[in-house]
Parts: C-alpha cells; structure tokens; sequence
C-alpha cells in the first residue's frame, strides 16, 4: 500500500512537472518576421522615444545625449526584488548587436530572449505586444545605428520563487495581454492616441492598477485610474478624466504637460515621469495631441482607496 | 538690477547653513509649501504667456521672476532634521540623506533665475521663451529625484 502511494505520488509530481515545463515553454515566432519586414531607422526614432527604451536601458537619470547609450544597469527596484536592465545598445557581445528581427521581435512582443528564456514582465513586452511589425523593424534599424556599449549584463537580484524564470511562463499564462474597453467610433486620431498610450507609451504598466495585491497583469476594469509606485514609496496619478483624475485638465492641457513638463497651475513633472515626459516632448505634436485626445476619452475611474 | 537683490536671491537658494533647527517642524512644512506655491503661481504667469494662453507683458514677466526670487528666499533652510514627515510633504527622503545633491540643484536654479532677472525686461515672447525654458527646467530637474507625489 505504502509503495503504492509512492508510485502514486512520484507519477503525479512528474506529470505535474512535465504539465508545467510544457505550459510555461517560451513561445516563439517563426523567422518570417525578418523576412517580410525591412526597417527604416530614421522612422524607428520616433518609435523609440514613443516606447520610452531609454528610461531604463540607459544610466539612470541620463540625460538628452546620454539617453542613446544603451547599456543597461538601470536598477528598477521593486517588491518582488531588484531587476537590472540589459544592455540593449548594438554591441555584438554585451548588447544585442548580434541578433536577427526575429530575436528582437521574439523578445519584445512575446518575452522570449534568443536562448529560449523568459523575460520577466518588468519588461514591458505585455503591452509592446500588439505593435505593428514595422514599426518593430523601423525600432530595431534604429538601435542598430546607436552606439556599441561594452557593458556586460548584471544579473536580476530576486528572491525564491520570483527567480525562477519558468515561472514566468505561469504568470504570462495567466495574465495574458488584455486591451481595455475603449471605444474610439473609428476615429483615426483617437486609434493613432490609443496605441501611443496602450503599446507604444506602456503607460498602463504603472498608471494601471494591478491584480492579486499588485503582482498580476493590469487590471483592465480599472484603466489608468493610478495606484501605489511600483518603485519605492509615493503613488502613481490618476489620468482618467475622472475628478481624482485629469477631470479639469483640456486635451491641450494634457498635450501641453506631455511637451513641457508643467500641468495647468504650472506645477512640474518630477520623480520618474521626468524621463518619460523628455522622450515624449520628442514626438510631434499631432502624436501629443492624439494621446492627450484618448486620456480624454476613457471612462473616468475612481482612485482606489488604500489605507 | 541692484547687487543687493542678486546676493539676496543667490543666497536664498545656495547651501545654507541649517540655524533653523528650534523652528517648529511643522511650521518648515507649512512655509515650504507655502513658498512652492508662489513660486509655482508666479512661473504660471510666465508660462501662460509662454503657452499663448495670456498676451505677452514683459513687465509681469519680469516681477513673476523677481517675485520667484522673493518666495525662493530661504526654501533651502525649510528642510530641518526633523521635518521628513508630516503635514502631507511630498519631500522625499533623499533631501536628508543627499543634502549636498538637493542644494546643488538649489544653486542652479538661483543662477538661473538671477540670469533672467539681470537680462531686464525681456524683448519680445521669444526672448522670454528661451528665458523661461532655461530657468523652468530646473523645477523637473529637483522633483526627479527630491519629490514624491504620495496622492
């Protein structure tokens, strides 16, 4: 009886070791995507700055220049532990100078680095995940023409279980990329807004709640409504057109801020919106305006209460 | 410009030595924030103009710089030990523990903001836009690293 149980028990951990390795397999593309798409880098500038690459493959706190050197480092510090960018720059050894479309695209719309390894979600690869392909090809051209930098890779400082990067197979299955209900009626200015903020900009990452206290996929009923900084203490605002949101702020007002960095009463942006707000003041107006025409167009959400 | 009001406005936000201890804590908060507040209301006179919002008036201009100047006079000595908590500051912890790196951004902006005054009225809205650039920077260039917004 006892060895039966064993056998039981031994059976059922296999099964349910196999079931997890095979779930939580990186999925990949095939190599077409380098086939079919040829980038343009000068195109794939606006793309960058859009994306916002340079807030964390840069140094930390880079400025202007500084901004085009990609060579990670940038310690984003969280509750599950301390992740370190990687170098992103076209280095053939440190950084990505080495790697085919198809890696970049594996990597930045699934997760999946070249070696069949899961990214962990501090990578925005959830919301990337629905960019066109050429604007993927046009990015890739253009960190190809940006400078070598021989900084080797620092391995991410996270606690058992976080470090276990299977696991982040599970947490993409369940959190798979969800867009918001948001109806743009067609309207091409607010569809060119929708995925500024929602792919390009990543902005739900931090200004969108999340699931399970904080550790799942954004919680979609709760779109860019705020919630606790995901480094360090402080809060992330709320830009819905709710009152606790952008309510009194005008869609100029919006692309106003998104240009210069001062809201309506002349107030600056600060803490790690900053950087962010200096890759969007290099976009043309119409893409402000656009982004600023969609937070209008949300439905206003509350701030949740925390205590 | 007089050389009294330059002194004046450079010693306002260059390091200051902290004799401010025995102020109440609660009243360093209550003063700072009151003191951001006019500096933030007078920058929003010239940046509405900036913005195309109001017409330009290059003498309001140039009193909502001196005013900055006025408000700014002593915000560096509003930081006590003692005042890192309470009364809702979105001062972050780092103006304690990098005291040297939150004056120097202090005395940049007082350089800057002395640049604009000393430059007179300003000419035209152009002038006044690569004036109001060079001194409104510095406002992001503090709060990146020395604010956190807690709503």
């Amino acid at each position: 009886m006892l060895r039966w149980l064993v056998k039981l028990a031994t059976t059922v951990a296999i099964i349910g070791f196999a079931v997890f390795w095979w779930l939580t397999i990186p999925q990949t593309f095939d190599d077409t995507v380098s086939i079919t798409y040829a980038g343009d880098a000068a195109k794939g500038e606006a793309v960058f700055w859009a994306s916002g690459c340079a807030s964390c493959h840069a140094k930390k706190g880079a400025k202007d220049e500084e901004k085009l050197r990609l060579g990670g480092d940038h310690p984003l510090v969280t509750p599950v532990g301390t992740f370190y960018a990687p170098n992103i720059s076209p280095h053939p050894e440190f950084g990505i100078g080495s790697w085919s479309l198809n890696d970049f695209a594996n990597a930045v719309l699934l997760g999946t680095s070249p070696d069949g390894r899961h990214y962990y979600p501090a990578f925005p690869y959830t919301s990337y995940s629905t960019m066109t392909r050429q604007d993927l090809a046009d990015l890739f051209e253009f960190i190809k023409t940006l400078e070598p930098v021989a900084t080797p890779n620092k391995p991410h400082d996270l606690p058992f279980p976080f470090n276990i990067s299977r696991g982040t197979g599970l947490w993409k299955l369940a959190f798979p990329h969800q867009r918001p209900n948001v109806d743009t009626g067609g309207d091409a200015e607010l569809e060119r807004g929708r995925y500024l903020v929602e792919v390009l900009g990543h902005c739900g990452e931090c200004h969108t709640p999340r699931t399970n206290s904080g550790l799942g996929g954004m919680d979609t009923s709760r779109w860019l409504s705020g919630g606790p900084a995901p480094e360090g203490d402080g809060k992330i605002p709320n830009i819905t057109p709710h009152e606790d949101g952008l309510a009194s702020w005008s869609q100029s007002d919006i692309a106003y801020y998104l240009e210069s960095g001062f809201t309506p009463d002349f107030d600056s942006v600060g803490g790690s919106m900053v950087s962010v707000q200096a890759n969007m003041a290099k976009l043309p107006k119409s893409d402000l305006n656009a982004m600023a025409k969609y937070l209008k167009a949300i439905p206003p959400v509350a701030s949740q209460k925390t205590p | 410009m007089n050389k009294s009001l330059k002194y004046m406005i450079f010693s306002v936000f260059s390091a200051a030595i902290l004799t401010t201890t025995s102020l109440a804590n609660a009243d360093a908060i209550a003063d700072r924030k009151a003191k951001m507040k006019e500096v933030g209301k007078n920058f929003g006179i010239i940046g509405k103009m900036v913005k195309g919002e109001n017409p330009f008036d290059s003498k309001a201009a140039l009193a909502a710089y001196m005013a900055i100047g006025e408000a700014g006079t002593g915000f560096g000595e509003l930081f006590p030990e003692g005042s890192e908590t309470g009364g809702e500051t979105t001062a972050s912890p780092k103006i304690w523990s990098d005291r040297e790196g939150f004056q120097a951004k202090g005395k940049a902006f007082g350089e800057d903001l002395v640049a604009a005054i000393q430059a007179g009225e300003p000419a035209d809205l152009d002038a006044l836009k690569a004036s109001f650039g060079s001194v409104a920077k510095n406002c992001k260039a503090c709060h990146e690293g020395y604010r956190v917004k807690k709503e």
